[in-house]
């Protein structure tokens, strides 16, 4: 066991790591950051993505010793600072993007990667993007138009189309 | 003007918020304090002879707390079933045991043999692979019709065959449909596959349990749709634990799709250990062992036959399925190709005479339950594509050919057991019409076929069966369960409500829809309401949520259990204002006296209820709490109508999905965002099945889909936009709502519509191809155009 510290969500945070514990059982377990989802064991699903050095990250593909010092962003701290939803995390209510909400915050993590690398995207470069977060339950229809919606395109509201 | 508030609107969900900011508490969030982890070591083989089981180098390393075998499990009972279905020849089917962990023989990949508690879920995963198994391999039975032929190795020895059950229905009509047949102008048959799937809510299953030595009480914290029908399976018939001492904890779950209705060994094994060793006990699903552990769906192999008279009506049906169980049969499993299947082969259509036989076959694979639709979707499957074909054959127009045979009068008694209440087929058929520009379609062909490319157009229709069920009905089908819902209003003094319902939510956001109902029914604000769910511990007795039940079923309870509180404060209401009761009226949280202009709050009624110092108390009690149990009189019959359009490329078979529609008939509508969710999902799961999903096993028995990097799960970039409408609706004549359910609907009818379009690319071509198993992979479909 070794002790890894990194910043989390903007604080220093600690916990102990064997050589083996992944990025994503280090959050889980060490700090009981519990937001962040594991869904698969082969680096398929997304619902794990956190953000390592401002890059978007499966957490299950990395392991924590390695990242001492990184900085890490996770689903808890995606919010604004007065505790209100990100424009992305908002756009995700406002369009129904998500239902049993397992996948929801690799999706959002993934979803605020995209944006901050092509902040204008069109349909086909969100779903191109967003191959590696699975959901089982929207569809995606709507996780599409959140993102889109939350890039600040005009996109249909809705039970309206 | 769409509504703001109450039934009709679409709120914001409340539950996002939690979601969306990491907050939700899932069951893998919940640790105990002083806990230990289970790992379970599960057969890598389909079928073997255990003959022996050296735990002594897991027991020996450091860290372990004890090593389970089925001889540590003696007490325990098997898994049980919750249906029994008779065979024709009046016998029931054959019910096998399914004991906790193995005992003396593995059954499938993935049959737990043993079990390792220790104090972190590495060590324990460690310990698995130092417990030594000697094994026998035997011979594995994998296909259906293998199985079921002579001299075939047998799944159990204590049974005849591998033959579970062979049912009839209706039989008495067996003869009737035979002439029907022999006197047919034309006779449309088709043989084909409805494949395996696995159903992989995002979120792995997980349990905890726990044994409190003080009070003697076990609590259970598990991934259910249906928390109290775990606790009653699980205590009384594996565990025996009475309910008073038993609790299960559903909190929140990432999404079921029917394969957490059932109770599964780890359930019970956790409980059982917690008490065994005296600290809680947690075990974790990976997604490989998801894969063999879950309860998979569909698996039918059909021969369906459709016979038309001269005017091209159709005059009979008679199908054939052999229905796979796997190894043993889950808690639904046998109902989901009898009861849910069989009464569904009418269809839309006003065939007479329908005869279904269904052979149920235990093969060395994963159990076989309910997936989105279970049963409905391979009835809907069959029969939309076997009237496709006789289209095709007879050279008409294939939606001239199912409106010709619409059933148009409700209600409806169908040659297959069931009333349909309510429909209108030929509206949505209309609206589908005008939502894909039926009469452009040549033109679109035409731009394709210059791109290089062969369009087709696929449409079908669906009926199905939801809000299950009438208690009484089915208990006469084999249910070993009652089918009502529950709910408990609380109001409390300052005018607060706390609604209790047995019904379930695992995205389908009952926190917010439910909130709608009730607040709209007495005019207050839904941030007033607040729904709790999935704790045995606050929650009313009720059998939670799967097969489209829970606005149904569950919201009907919701209702009457409001009403109730409606006339109770309507009569407090009529004593403060001294009025007689039935002037006394109650719109947008405000209680009036008919013809005058008084007028109490909301509040002011409930806070009487509990500060009762000016009272009717030799009339009624003090409080406002009510409970209701609804039992429906009928199923509900959700029906649509879907449309989907593919490009084929020639060259290599690769199909893609240029656009979908579906125009579906729900009834009334509650929440219009969260009812097209889910159709949304549905729809991609459904394509999900004509493109791209299967759940496949080798010749002997291993699981060649044990993962995501082998099991094709549909991704943002393989389905399109969808075009959904709901506004078609006749709504349900049976509950209180009028609502019908959505939750399966666009699993059941979208996977016809994708063959559909394919086969009609395809010809196009002048590829004379009938038919393509599902899924509809590039390579298949390519050797389809081969011949």
């Amino acid at each position: 066991m070794t002790k890894v510290t990194m910043t989390v969500n903007g604080t220093a945070r600690s916990a102990e790591a064997e050589g083996r514990t992944l990025l994503v059982d280090w959050l889980r377990e060490g700090l009981r950051l519990t937001g962040t989802h594991v869904g698969c064991d082969t680096s398929q699903c997304g619902a794990c993505v956190v953000h390592v050095n401002g890059e978007a990250v499966k957490a299950c593909s990395v392991l924590a010793q390695e990242l001492d010092g990184a900085e890490v962003t996770t689903i808890e701290g995606m919010a604004e600072a007065d505790g209100s939803l990100s424009a992305v995390q908002q756009a995700f209510q406002d369009y129904h993007g998500l239902q049993c909400g397992f996948c929801t915050p690799g999706m959002v993590m993934s979803a605020a990667a995209l944006l901050k690398e092509n902040p204008n995207p069109s349909e086909s470069e969100v779903r191109h993007y967003l191959e590696g977060n699975i959901c089982r339950c929207t569809g995606y229809h709507n996780i599409v138009k959140a993102v889109m919606a939350a890039s600040g395109q005009e996109v249909a509201p809705v039970a309206a189309e | 003007m769409p509504k703001d508030t109450g039934i009709g609107a679409s709120p914001k969900r409340r539950e996002d918020l939690r979601f969306l900011t990491g907050k939700g508490r899932y069951t893998d969030d919940i640790n105990v304090a002083g806990q230990a982890h289970v790992a379970f070591l599960r057969s890598d083989v389909a079928h073997g002879a255990i003959k022996g089981i050296d735990t002594s180098a897991a027991e020996a390393l450091e860290g372990v707390v004890r090593v389970f075998t089925a001889a540590d499990l003696e007490a325990v009972g098997g898994i049980p079933c919750g249906w029994q279905i008779t065979s024709i020849d009046g016998n029931p089917m054959h019910e096998p045991k399914h004991p906790i962990l193995a005992e003396g023989k593995v059954r499938h990949v993935g049959d737990p043999i043993a079990a390792v508690v220790a104090e972190t879920p590495q060590i324990a995963r460690d310990a698995c692979e130092a417990i030594e198994v000697d094994i026998e391999e035997l011979p594995a039975v994998i296909d259906m019709k293998a199985a079921v032929a002579d001299g075939a190795p047998k799944v159990h020895e204590d049974l005849p065959g591998n033959l579970c059950y062979d049912w009839g229905f209706v039989q008495e009509n067996k003869e009737a449909v035979d002439q029907a047949f022999a006197d047919a102008a034309h006779v449309t048959s088709l043989e084909l596959v409805n494949q395996r799937l696995v159903a992989n809510p995002m979120e792995p299953r997980v349990a905890v349990g726990d044994y409190a030595a003080h009070n003697d009480e076990s609590t259970l914290y598990t991934t259910s749709q249906n928390p109290h029908v775990i606790r009653l399976l699980m205590g009384a018939f594996v565990l025996g634990i009475p309910e008073h001492k038993l609790r299960v904890v559903a909190p929140d779950v990432g999404g079921g799709f029917g394969t957490k209705i059932f109770h599964y060994a780890e359930e019970a094994f956790c409980t059982f250990a917690a008490k065994a060793i005296g600290r809680p006990v947690k075990w974790t699903c990976s997604r490989s062992e998801a894969f063999m552990s879950d309860a998979q769906g569909r698996d039918h192999v059909t021969k369906i036959e459709l016979a038309l008279d001269s005017d091209h009506n159709f005059t009979a049906i008679r199908t054939e399925t052999y229905a796979n169980m796997g190894a043993y049969l889950s808690t639904f499993a046998p109902s989901i190709p009898t009861w849910l299947h069989g009464t569904l082969m009418a269809g839309n259509y006003k065939t007479p005479l329908i005869y279904v036989n269904v052979k149920a076959v235990f093969t060395n694979t994963v159990p076989v339950d309910a997936y989105r639709g279970a049963g409905r979707p391979e009835a809907t499957f069959q029969l939309e594509r076997v009237v496709d074909k006789a289209a095709r054959e007879l050279g008409v127009d294939p939606i001239e050919l199912r409106r010709k045979n619409f059933i148009t009068e409700f209600p409806y008694a169908t040659p297959v057991a069931v009333e349909y209440d309510t429909g209108d087929y030929h509206a949505t058929m209309d609206k589908l019409m005008t939502m894909i520009d039926r009469d452009g379609f040549a033109a679109r062909r035409a731009q394709s076929e210059a791109n290089g490319k062969l369009r087709g157009l696929g449409v079908n229709c669906y009926i199905e069966a939801c809000g299950i069920a009438p208690s009484s009905l089915v208990g006469q089908l084999g249910a070993r369960a009652g089918l009502y819902e529950s709910a408990t209003v609380r109001v409390n003094a300052t005018g607060g409500l706390v609604v209790m319902t047995g019904s379930h939510s695992h995205g389908q956001g009952h926190e917010t829809s439910f909130a709608q109902v009730v607040a709209d029914m007495i005019g207050i604000d839904e941030g007033q309401v607040e729904i709790v769910h999935g704790d045995t511990a606050n929650t009313p007795m009720g059998m939670g949520t799967y097969g489209s039940r829970s606005l149904a079923v569950g919201g009907s309870a919701l209702v009457r259990a409001t009403e109730k509180i409606i006339t109770k404060a309507k009569k407090i209401a009529s004593h403060l204002m001294e009025a007689s009761e039935s002037d006394i009226e109650l719109k947008d949280g405000k209680f009036t006296v008919a013809g005058t202009d008084k007028e109490l709050a909301w509040g002011d009624v409930t806070l009487a209820a509990y500060v009762p110092h000016n009272y009717p108390l030799e009339e009624i009690e003090p409080g406002l709490e009510e409970t209701a149990f609804y039992d429906p009189n009928n199923f509900t019959y959700p029906s649509g109508a879907y449309a989907c359009e593919v490009e084929v490329d020639p060259e290599t078979g690769q199909v893609e999905i240029q656009s979908f529609a579906a125009a579906d008939d729900f009834g009334n509508v509650v929440n219009p965002m969260i009812v097209e969710g889910q159709v949304h999902g549905g729809i991609a799961q459904g394509i999900g099945q004509a493109l791209l999903e299967n759940c496949a096993y080798d010749e002997n028995g291993q699981l060649l889909s044990a993962s995501y990097m082998d099991y094709s799960m549909p991704r943002s970039s393989d389905v399109p936009m969808f075009q959904v409408d709901h506004s078609c609706r006749t709504p349900c004549t049976h509950n209180p709502l009028g609502v019908k359910g959505c939750g399966e609907a666009g699993a059941i009818g979208s996977p016809p519509s994708v063959v559909n379009a394919v086969i009609d690319a395809l010809n196009s071509g002048g590829h004379e191809v009938q038919h393509i198993d599902m899924p509809l992979t590039a390579p298949r479909v390519w050797a389809a155009m081969q011949g």
